[in-house]
């Protein structure tokens, strides 16, 4: 008998009470350590942010509900590193700001500004920033006082259309936008200003997407990241980690190295990457798929491969995929079918026979 | 709505189709794929009412059976409509209408996908690609005059 392994995204859990479609969703960075149950936050299209956290004693999950204080879509919630602050993107222009007083959340903030829908907000990893972009095609970069008072330090303009996420580098303060324009830009802070420029434009003539961008995420390290398109695909980027002319923060340019076509029939609107370097992906197909760094690399550079699909994740579309950063292997998504699913990365053997 | 007058103030009105008697198959019954055809869908959208006139999609000719495509097995419909006029800016209302409409009356599990008739408009690409990010719908169908509209010409259709 031989024992063959096979690598399964299995379905652990559905939490349920959404009244519309769900959005977006963030795990809780410090949760799922030292015997605190992953928490994790919800929002959609019923203007409320959910709070999900699993009780250690029965394994049943508890739901918090966040509302009032949004009129419309809630389009992405962001935690702050510390897990004590959580912001809130709205259709109705405004970012909320909810502070975790662990009974329960309270809105201590609301960031006004943008002329219209504010399509994501991201805290930088040390906590003291926060970028929001919008459908006015500016991206808001917010400094953290104290007092939970936030000041906007500087108003990106340079996207031609609306602007659909920002995500902030692991580790240094550099932000990159995805848009409607269909392309990539990426932001840095000027030497001896307060001003924020854009370095870096990634669009089809850099083998960039050719519809609506959807989705960023890097690599744990930085050096890479992953977008996801309308155009059905997910291209992979490399900066090498010296720094060069091009920027004295320590990233070089981006470069196209990958393109994963042909495995989503449909929009990606969403894309991870996690700690242990597997590429998570979300469409309008209904479908999750994963992919990782194959064990042969081509001569110029590393190929990725698909490593599962997963059809039918969910009813409808799949708008979220978010790795949990503490517990291996452990991602949730969200879907236009109004529920939140946790799934586990598992080998399964079976017996097979010879 | 413009008070400038009607974009099109004289469209040309085509007769309705000769229609079947047909039990329309609802969304909560139990449900045969096999139902959902071109018919059906034509069905579900021939009388909505243009947002200027009062004539249905139908009779302008805006929506015809033909133009809607519907693939069975990937659960897929695409409906193409043209506009009376190329420059009509009444497309992304008749846009959201059929979206609304379609996204009501079919199972949740469909894929919709709405255009424009290749040549039928002066900013072709840029509708198709508005109608198609449903964020940007989803946003739209929350201004209340953008609903009142839509609901104003889904009215007769239902």
């Amino acid at each position: 008998m031989v024992m063959e392994g096979n690598l399964e995204l299995k379905e652990i859990q559905i939490l349920e009470g959404h009244t519309d479609r769900v959005w977006g969703l963030a795990w809780n960075p410090t949760t799922g350590v030292d015997g605190i149950p992953p928490m994790l936050a919800s929002c959609g299209g019923d203007k409320t942010v959910r709070i999900w956290q699993q009780q250690a004693s029965s394994g049943n999950w508890d739901c918090k509900v966040l509302e009032d204080i949004h009129t419309r879509t809630v389009r992405t919630c962001s935690w702050s590193q510390s897990g004590k602050f959580l912001a809130t993107s709205s259709f109705d222009a405004t970012t909320g700001i909810w502070e975790n007083f662990g009974e329960n959340f309270e809105c201590v903030s609301t960031l006004e500004g943008h002329e219209n829908e504010v399509k994501c907000v991201a805290w930088n990893s040390s906590g003291s920033l926060l970028a929001t972009c919008s459908r006015d095609k500016s991206i808001w970069i917010w400094e953290v006082q104290p007092g939970n008072e936030f000041d906007c330090i500087s108003v990106l303009q340079g996207h031609t259309q609306d602007i659909k996420m920002v995500q902030w580098h692991p580790s240094l303060d550099i932000l990159v936008s995805v848009s409607y324009d269909n392309s990539i830009k990426v932001w840095e802070e000027d030497d001896d200003s307060d001003d924020w420029h854009c370095v870096q434009t990634l669009g089809e003539s850099k083998c960039g997407h050719s519809s609506t961008v959807w989705g960023i995420s890097f690599n744990v390290s930085g050096d890479k990241m992953a977008t996801c398109s309308d155009d059905n695909t997910i291209k992979i980027w490399n900066t090498p980690t010296e720094s060069t002319q091009t920027s004295p923060n320590g990233l070089g340019s981006w470069e196209h190295v990958s393109t994963l076509s042909g495995y989503h029939s449909r929009t990606v609107f969403s894309v991870d990457w996690s700690r242990d370097g597997i590429i998570a992906s979300g469409g309008a197909d209904d479908a999750i798929c994963l992919f990782a760094k194959s064990a042969e690399s081509l001569v110029d550079g590393p190929s990725y491969e698909l490593v599962l699909k997963k059809e039918k994740a969910h009813d409808m579309d799949v708008n979220a995929v978010k790795w949990n950063p503490t517990v291996p292997r452990l991602l949730a998504s969200a879907s236009d079918d109004g529920t939140v699913k946790i799934w586990q990365l598992v080998r399964v053997y079976k017996c097979a026979q010879p | 709505m413009s008070s400038l007058g009607l974009i099109n103030a004289n469209p040309i009105i085509y007769e309705k189709q000769e229609r079947r008697v047909r039990k329309p198959s609802s969304k909560d019954e139990e449900y045969t794929p096999n139902l959902i055809d071109q018919e059906e869908i034509f069905y579900h959208i021939r009388d909505i009412k243009d947002p200027e006139h009062p004539y249905t999609l139908e009779e302008l000719k805006v929506v015809t059976e033909d133009d809607i495509e519907v693939n069975i097995e990937k659960n897929h419909v695409r409906v193409t409509f043209t506009p009376t006029v190329e420059h009509c800016s009444m497309a992304t209302i008749i846009g959201l209408c059929l979206n609304v409409k379609l996204s009501k009356c079919l199972p949740s599990g469909f894929k919709v996908d709405i255009r424009v008739a290749p040549g039928s408009h002066a900013t072709e690409a840029a509708l198709n690609k508005q109608l198609n990010d449903k964020e940007r719908v989803a946003a739209a169908l929350e201004n209340p005059n953008l609903v009142e509209m839509v609901d104003e010409c889904l009215a007769a259709s239902y």
